[in-house]
């Protein structure tokens, strides 16, 4: 195991360039710690599209709401994978519940996941699904049947006033939710934001900047599963809800779109002492992931795009071809901004004289194969709660009722 | 009793808890929380050091370091400044595996050895940011120590050191680095580094002491630190310390 | 009495008013938080202290670190019982280099004397470690070329390691200014002796720190050779009086590597 790790070691310093610090060799915080931001990122920003329903009222996309809330939930359960195996000592991991460090922004991660698990996405689920859970219980045979009144708490009560109760309860919720999304992305863009030893990382930015990037992942993934699932069920997709949610996603775009060229005018304006090696980075060792990736095809292209959409008055099939190779491209482009910030922050020494390299495992415990599997388990994990929790009961009830077809 | 001295009550009492937990003393800020008797720290004359390397390699031997050029608790860089403007830099005997550039004299302004090590800050970025409070400073001395048995490896210590003092240890798979032997130091040694150094580039002792070869060392030396800009008040101090050291 | 049951059942029909205008939904959500954080709350009770103060693992970790094996035992306990070589080393040259440096760890040693040895490095690849040639070596340290410094002897022939003066003491200045006598030497004023210039006193080569030579302390110095009347054929001349007013010659030009009409000498 060691030897592996020397001979891994001495194949990157063979591609080391300039001078770095002897200990900087290894960039530590590997695909694992790129992958929990996305996933985060991804509930954060379903979360708030579903938040857009209940508390803003946009009823458009009222069909997606429930599939945003289970979305967020599959991810959210599958996020702290990644970082358990990451760990040194993944059997160690509770101590971050029994003894935290209060001055540690990584500390505040047991406790922002567990309360935004438990009090605002479980619950707000609960309140939501509460209804239809009895209504599915009495039509169905056990075991689902048990499944179902087990969720429910057991609860019986579908009276107008019970209902009434659980819609104030989705809505105080979601408004808990709202700062409580920001805060569980937020503080993951803090723990980078606030190391002042990484120019790279270190900006009032990056809490707000992983944020916007979320929410756009996010609505962009709600998008693309409500694209998908939806013909795969045989129904008709709600035009109105999805140009509603393109619409947003248009909006966030922007919003994260200034704030990255921000920053970029901002470093290069202020030309502080690291602009040398960073722009040595940038040009090196991110020309792919960064130019390419992440602002030509994950940004420009579907800004462009939604544009384009905005001005011309183009035909359903062809607004949906397009939503969809925007999704996908903001989904690569998401995905590479954390590439960028996290594997580019370590890329280069804190000699601020030279760069090392990133050597990726295919196989191994943080190697490309694992990642991919951690990539699949949150689907997976979504088919299962979709099959348990049908998030598409109001669809039906409008469509009984005559409604948006 | 009225609702208005209820609530007087639980706002004082709310108060009293709050202070209560600021003023704690959790190790993790014992910079600011509490003043400790000895502040041990180092003095590193840049004139002195001529490069031998015993240091690097004391260190390893004291302290069960892999022999491996990619983990080190100390280290020391060359540097050679040319009259052209380059300035090449490498750690002497050192994980580059590709070829130094050698200078010819007349081309060369300035040349000269750094060592360098853990800076045992009095503000500590590592400190503030472990999760678990793993890595703490000593009571006494102040000395930065990581607790191998609850470190969890998340190497987020590594990340916030500006110094690249720390390196994951890949034995024990926890955050590693200079201890200033604190196993020595406590026993009136001094650190390996301090001890095998054939020049007195290194000085050790304690920074509040009255009479010592370090007080000497900061009464008579214009006193520099590493990237002073950045306030982790480091502990160890240089003199000599030429302007293109990073 | 009476009084007591009044209470008792008026807290009763409050606690059935409660619960009948409580939502029956958010009253099981209740439940099953009381529920969590009590069991949370029992399962931390149980936890040994240990696990939870961060005090005691303090504590702990620092004994642990305190207790560490030590390999380097340090120069008193060298001299402990090894006084004559102690004495020999405390007023030569090496006075500041511990007896470690060249012997390695001695702890082992220390707590067995008669059975671990300690290396005594007695060949000629041990002491250029310090004292071969290198440029960013600080200058006035003795270096010498370890390919050519009285080659295939051991150093110790001629130089006792506890007290290493040089066989003879050194006439001329490269023994220790190596990098000054090699820009020197490729310079225009490669014949130039360095006494030339620099006055040094004897004591110098004994005590290089604290006895230091001198430099050339006017313009009239350099103008014997460089002043435009001065005769010396094949030198560069220039009117002293006016050439860099406030100046000494050399806080401009670089004696040991002198420029030529402003350019770098090519070979």
């Amino acid at each position: 195991m060691n030897q592996e790790l020397i001979e891994r070691l001495a194949e990157i310093s063979k591609q080391v360039t300039g001078f770095i610090y002897p200990n900087d060799l290894d960039v530590h915080w590997s695909i694992m710690i790129v992958l929990y931001p996305y996933l985060t990122g991804l509930v954060a920003g379903a979360f708030i599209l579903a938040s857009l329903v209940k508390v803003f009222n946009v009823k458009e996309v009222q069909p997606a709401y429930k599939l945003a809330l289970l979305t967020a939930l599959a991810f959210l359960l599958i996020a702290p994978l990644p970082l358990q195996l990451h760990l040194g000592h993944p059997e160690r991991a509770y101590e971050i519940f029994l003894t935290p460090n209060p001055t540690s922004a990584m500390a505040m991660f047991g406790f922002v996941y567990l309360w935004y698990l438990m009090v605002v996405l479980l619950l707000e689920i609960w309140f939501a699904y509460r209804k239809d859970l009895i209504l599915l219980a009495q039509r169905e045979r056990p075991p689902m049947r048990w499944v179902h009144r087990a969720l429910a708490l057991f609860s019986n009560d579908v009276s107008e006033k019970a209902v009434e109760f659980d819609r104030k309860a989705v809505r105080a919720i979601t408004i808990i939710g709202i700062p409580s999304a920001f805060l569980l992305h937020g503080y993951v863009g803090f723990i980078f934001g606030s190391i002042k030893a990484n120019p790279w990382w270190s900006s009032v930015l990056m809490p707000i900047v992983f944020l916007f990037s979320a929410i756009v992942s996010g609505i962009a993934l709600v998008l693309l599963l409500y694209m998908i699932i939806t013909p795969l069920r045989g129904k008709q997709i709600d035009m109105g809800c999805l140009d509603k949610m393109a619409s947003f996603l248009f909006y966030a775009v922007i919003v994260d779109f200034s704030l990255e060229a921000l920053d970029f005018i901002h470093r290069l304006y202020e030309s502080e002492e690291s602009i040398k090696i960073l722009s040595d980075l940038v040009l090196n060792k991110l020309m792919i992931s960064l130019l390419v990736m992440q602002i030509l095809l994950g940004m420009i292209l579907p800004f462009a795009v939604m544009v384009l959409i905005k001005l011309l008055n183009l035909n359903e099939e062809l607004r949906k071809l397009l939503y969809f190779v925007s999704a996908i491209l903001i989904q690569v482009g998401i995905f590479s901004t954390r590439w960028n910030v996290v594997i580019g922050g370590q890329m280069f020494s804190k000699s601020f004289r030279g760069l090392t390299t990133y050597k990726m495992e295919l196989v191994g415990i943080e190697g490309l194969l694992t990642a991919m599997v951690v990539l699949a388990l949150p689907v997976i994990v979504l088919v299962v709660l979709i099959k348990v929790l049908p998030p598409w009961g109001d669809i039906e009830e409008k469509a009984a009722e005559g409604g948006a077809g | 009793m009225n609702r208005r001295g209820f609530l007087g009550r639980l706002m004082s009492s709310a108060a009293l808890g709050i202070s209560a937990i600021l003023s704690r003393k959790v190790p993790g800020w014992a910079a600011i929380a509490h003043e400790p008797a000895k502040s041990y720290g180092m003095g590193v004359d840049v004139d002195k050091c001529i490069g031998c390397g015993r240091c690097m390699a004391a260190c390893k031997t004291e302290n069960n370091v892999r022999p491996e050029p990619y983990f080190f608790r100390t280290w020391v860089e060359r540097y050679v400044i040319k009259k052209d403007g380059d300035v090449i830099v490498h750690t002497i005997s050192g994980s580059s595996e590709q070829p130094i550039e050698e200078a010819r004299e007349r081309d060369v302004l300035r040349s000269f050895f750094v060592p360098k090590l853990c800076n045992h800050c009095a503000h500590p970025p590592c400190v503030q940011v472990c999760p678990v409070g793993a890595t703490f400073q000593t009571a006494d001395g102040g000395v930065v120590i990581v607790d191998e048995e609850r470190c969890i490896g998340c190497r987020y210590c590594i990340q916030a050191c500006p110094y690249g003092a720390r390196y994951l240890n890949p034995e024990t798979k926890t955050a590693d680095k200079c201890t200033f032997c604190y196993q020595r130091i406590t026993r009136g040694l001094l650190p390996a580094c301090v001890e095998v150094c054939p020049t007195q580039a290194r000085i050790f002792g304690d920074l509040k002491s009255g009479a010592s070869p370090l007080t000497r060392f900061t009464r008579m030396g214009k006193i520099h630190v590493l990237k002073g800009h950045l306030n982790t008040e480091p502990k160890v101090l240089y003199t000599n310390l030429d302007g293109e050291v990073r | 009495m009476k009084r007591a049951l009044y209470l008792l059942d008026k807290g009763r029909r409050q606690m059935t008013k409660f619960t009948q205008r409580f939502p029956d939904a958010a009253l099981r959500i209740l439940i099953v938080a009381v529920a969590l954080i009590g069991g949370v709350l029992l399962l931390r009770s149980t936890l040994p202290p240990s696990l939870k103060s961060r005090k005691i693992q303090v504590a702990a970790a620092t004994e642990r670190e305190a207790a560490r094996p030590i390999k380097y035992a340090g120069v008193p306990a060298c001299a402990e019982c090894h006084d004559a070589q102690y004495n020999l080393k405390k007023d030569g040259y090496h006075r500041n280099v511990s007896c470690e440096t060249c012997h390695g760890p001695g702890a082992a040693h220390v707590a067995n004397p008669m059975e671990v040895k300690p290396p005594a490095p007695r060949d000629r690849q041990f002491c250029p470690t310090c004292h071969a040639y290198n440029l960013s070596r600080p200058l006035g340290f003795p270096q010498i070329s370890p390919v050519t410094h009285n080659p295939l002897q051991p150093c110790i022939t001629c130089h006792e390691p506890h007290d290493p003066k040089p066989p003879a003491v050194p006439g001329e200045c490269r023994a220790c200014h190596g990098e000054i006598d090699r820009i020197k030497a490729v310079s225009p004023h490669a014949l130039l002796d360095c006494t030339s210039c620099h006055v040094t006193p004897e004591e110098h080569k004994v005590n290089p720190r604290s006895v230091r030579p001198g430099k050339p302390t006017s313009r009239d110095f350099c103008g014997q050779c460089h002043r435009t009347d001065s005769g010396v054929p094949n030198v560069p001349k220039i009117d002293i009086s006016t050439h860099g007013e406030k100046y000494l010659c050399w806080q401009c030009h670089y004696p040991h590597m002198p420029e030529v009409h402003g350019q770098e000498v090519e070979r």
